[in-house]
């Protein structure tokens, strides 16, 4: 197989999520309706994000084991392109929550947590954008990302499960947001899972743009 | 690459000209292709064509940038 076949593969399975997400028959469920169909574009952001910003956290540790300039450009695009699909995430989310919610923003503790964690990944690219020296700068975004990320997980995570919360799987709402077992429709799973995979695909193929084009500006910068 | 783009939209067609189809066979009258089904298939046209287009472009990025890496 060629190199870039996962580049294909994301294609395929975003143009299958674009066509059957909205041809399905989708259950009713409460006030959503049609809405439901958001949960194969809204969610997947959010499911993205997190995969690509696991994948920045990998390459910063490694940073710190062993300090190449490739891992620190790896960790920064990484954790770039997952905070551009988290502010995606916020927008959809909001459209979605007023007209099933009531108003775009209700305070639902998945939402306040999203957004701080996203401001607190705004906050790495200040960090890293501030200083000059190379080494330094290295260091100090890869343990600041390193920080960020276990931030992130209990903020989106933990905190929403363990309260009242729209979203389902806080206290007192059935289903649970990572949908093991039976609370996601057999249907709507096979389009929510490739779409998921699809949406990842492309984050990590925008990634490895940037992180390319990175790299030919650090090599024109040196030579 | 182009005849990857053949075969997506090759495929892309069937899909839609198979939708088309199995419509008008339902229904006889006004209703058919895409003003079917409360015309959800002209959204969904229309969704594919941004998501086409978005891809069109990532890939020339990707061409380019592949580009300058050989010349580099």
């Amino acid at each position: 197989m060629r190199h870039y076949w996962w580049k294909i593969l994301s294609i395929v399975l975003l143009l299958y999520t674009f066509i059957a997400g909205f041809l399905i028959k989708v259950p009713t469920i409460g006030n959503l309706y049609e809405t439901i169909r958001n949960l194969f574009f809204h969610v997947p952001m959010w499911f993205g994000q997190l995969i690509l910003i696991s994948v920045s956290l990998i390459y910063s540790i490694l940073y710190l084991r062993k300090p190449q300039q490739r891992y620190d450009i790896l960790a920064t695009e990484f954790a770039r392109t997952g905070s551009v699909m988290g502010v995606l995430g916020l927008l959809t989310g909001m459209i979605w929550a007023n007209y099933t919610w009531g108003a775009p923003w209700n305070n639902d503790p998945k939402q306040l947590g999203a957004a701080i964690a996203l401001l607190i990944y705004l906050a790495y690219f200040v960090l890293r954008n501030s200083m000059t020296d190379l080494d330094k700068r290295g260091r100090v975004a890869a343990v600041y990302n390193i920080f960020a990320y276990f931030i992130y997980i209990p903020m989106i995570m933990v905190l929403p499960r363990m309260v009242e919360s729209l979203h389902p799987g806080g206290q007192g709402v059935e289903g649970n947001p990572g949908f093991g077992g039976s609370s996601l429709d057999p249907t709507m799973r096979m389009v929510f899972w490739p779409a998921v995979l699809g949406w990842t695909l492309l984050g990590v193929w925008i990634s490895t743009l940037n992180v390319r084009l990175r790299t030919l500006e650090e090599q024109k910068h040196f030579s | 690459m182009k005849k990857l783009f053949t075969t997506l939209l090759s495929v892309l067609l069937v899909f839609v000209a198979g939708a088309q189809e199995h419509i008008a066979n339902d229904t006889a009258t006004a209703q058919t292709g895409l003003r079917a089904d409360g015309k959800i298939y002209v959204v969904v046209a229309v969704i594919v064509t941004i998501l086409l287009g978005l891809y069109i472009y990532v890939i020339r990025l990707d061409r380019k940038i592949s580009r300058l890496e050989k010349n580099a």
